[in-house]
């Protein structure tokens, strides 16, 4: 039971940093950006060039990866979305062109890394003993993972909370025409959003690399929906509720495995998923939105 | 000649089918995007048609018109208690909720064992071909054609352009939605019924996400303002691999990462500077010669 819960939290805290970032941009936009897992699985393929080929210690390629992430989704705003701000139809112009780079993301990794699963080096993790806790052990690579993602959680909340980068991606979220007059440099606090979103999105590719060691061309397709999932259940473009949704799915995916099998792991999550949207689709912690008409 | 026309034939006949196929999936995603809603459960209603085609060829061995009917009135009738509820969501919202009603679907059959889960099932025996596919296909065009210009066609386009003008108009907008979610979703299943019976077999892996996807990307890529674009775009995109294939040795790319390099960049370039599609190309050249003689 307390192993359980630890893994669930494990699983957890992997769902909610991509989630964050998922949600960070769509708070601010109104746009999926459909080519987020896409990030998260190039950011998994970087972390490993760099552990596997330039011999760094894992601790020093994570946030490397995902400033390499980041660095893609300065291009992916750049690129996909930047054009199309202009549209009247800008959120489904925006999903389609988010999924076109995605598509060539992949394009790029299969012809890179290859169709088959690719593996960190042996000892990338310090083996050590696991730690007891509660009557449950848990492993370093598990505490490192929710260490790591707690403290990008309240790095952002207080990036967004207390600084003016933070002031003016609200001011934008609100309104993008009214931030402009106030003089908010729309473009560039978008961008910076994109930044921000991919480099989470990259260190929650590389956490769930080395939590499956699988690293392959198609792995986001795995954590896309689920991201969808609970940025839904936590309520669109709240921060708070998609951390809680995440940690909440990955607790309730364990159980469920634990419980009916491992193949009911996926179909219950849609099914909540579905549920939500149709009983209370502003989700859990989500503000009153237009999502009705 | 004779011969050489068989051949072509047999190397051919798969790819044809699959226009066919392609193209009515494209349409069942375009009956809900002509009236501006993003409904993304196609994969779902596919699967729906495709296992009750299966089981009642299979199980029941009725004849395979009456099969084909229920293909499609079967999804069709799954869709009238789903989008009650789904079709007030809109935008993206309707989108993710009908991704993930396709999902439950899909995973609903992996965990079936009466039809093999994830294994699915196979040797259905053959019963469609290109000539039925393609007629479905005629059929399909027809009928959204004879929509454009009707009452019906324009009462979908002004709740396409601005549901609340047309709703206060006295358009009833939640039921024209509804229907044309019923009709994608026929559309689709009968797709799925289609296919079944063409490649033997049937599995929900061929139901995932990244099918419906497709179907958006064919509708996208062809233009979803005039109701054979997404025909077009089905038929554009899937002969292109067969090109590429040939062409993959010459520029040193595998097959399989260049079709998703060219997939994807020909969305891109659609999206970016062709955006109701390849169907208005036609219109685009002649609108920018008619500008330069008058200039």
């Amino acid at each position: 039971m307390g192993q359980q819960v630890i893994n669930g939290l494990f699983l957890g805290s992997i769902y909610a940093l991509f989630a964050l970032g998922y949600t960070l941009v769509f708070g601010v936009l109104d746009i999926l950006n459909l080519a987020h897992a896409a990030v998260f699985m190039l950011a998994s393929f970087v972390a490993l060039a760099l552990v596997g080929g330039a011999h760094l210690p894992i601790l020093a390629a994570l946030p490397l990866a995902a400033v390499v992430a980041g660095l893609i989704g300065l291009l992916l705003d750049r690129v996909a979305f930047r054009p199309l701000r202009a549209r009247a139809d800008s959120n489904i112009s925006g999903l389609i062109s988010s999924l076109a780079l995605a598509t060539v993301f992949e394009a790029v990794a299969l012809q890179v890394w290859g169709p088959n699963v690719s593996r960190f080096p042996l000892g990338t993790v310090p083996e050590g003993r696991p730690i007891p806790l509660l009557g449950a052990e848990v492993s370093r690579l598990q505490l490192v993972t929710v260490g790591v993602a707690v403290l990008l959680f309240v790095s952002l909340t207080w990036l967004v909370r207390s600084t003016r980068l933070g002031r003016e991606l609200r001011a934008v979220a609100e309104s993008p025409r009214a931030a402009r007059i106030l003089g908010v440099d729309v473009d560039r606090a978008i961008a910076a959003a994109f930044f921000i979103s991919s480099a989470l999105g990259g260190a929650a590719g590389v956490l769930f690399g080395l939590a499956y060691n699988a690293i392959a061309p198609d792995m986001g397709r795995s954590v896309e929906l689920k991201g969808l999932a609970v940025i839904i259940l936590g309520g669109m473009g709240s921060m708070p509720g998609a951390v809680l949704a995440g940690f909440a799915l990955g607790l309730f995916e364990v159980f469920v495995v634990a419980t009916f099998g491992a193949s009911w792991r996926d179909a219950v999550s849609f099914a909540a998923l579905f549920l939500v949207l149709v009983l209370r689709p502003r989700g859990l912690l989500g503000a009153a939105a237009l999502r009705e008409a | 000649m004779w011969e050489r026309l068989v051949d072509l034939w047999g190397t051919y006949e798969s790819t044809l089918g699959y226009i066919g196929i392609n193209g009515l999936l494209a349409l069942s995603v375009y009956a809900t995007l002509s009236c501006g809603q993003l409904a993304l459960g196609n994969a779902g209603f596919a699967a729906i048609g495709a296992y009750a085609a299966t089981l009642l060829t299979v199980k029941a061995n009725l004849p395979f018109p009456a099969v084909l009917a229920a293909a499609a009135l079967l999804p069709a009738a799954v869709a009238v208690p789903l989008g009650l509820p789904v079709l007030r969501l809109k935008g993206v919202f309707l989108a993710i909720a009908t991704i993930g009603f396709g999902e439950v679907v899909r995973l609903g059959i992996v965990n079936w064992e009466y039809v093999n889960g994830a294994q699915g099932i196979v040797a259905i025996p053959r019963k469609s071909g290109v000539f039925t596919i393609w007629l479905f296909v005629a059929a399909a065009l027809f009928l959204f054609g004879r929509l454009r210009g009707s009452k019906w066609g324009f009462a979908l386009e002004a709740i396409r352009e601005d549901e609340p003008a047309a709703r206060t108009m006295g358009i009833p907008s939640g039921a024209y939605k509804l229907a044309m979610l019923a009709l994608g979703a026929a559309l689709a299943g009968l797709a799925g019924a289609l296919e079944a019976h063409f490649t033997f077999m049937v599995a929900p892996n061929g139901f995932a996400f990244g099918r419906v996807v497709d179907m958006l990307v064919f509708a996208v890529v062809g233009g979803a303002q005039v109701f054979w674009g997404p025909a077009l775009g089905a038929a554009f995109l899937t002969v292109l691999p067969e090109l590429l294939r040939e062409l993959a040795p010459l520029v040193g790319i595998e097959p399989g990462p260049l079709r998703l390099l060219v997939n994807g960049l020909v969305l891109l370039a659609v999206i970016l500077f062709l955006p109701n599609g390849l169907a208005s190309l036609p219109g685009r050249l002649r609108q920018r010669r008619l500008a330069r003689e008058a200039a």
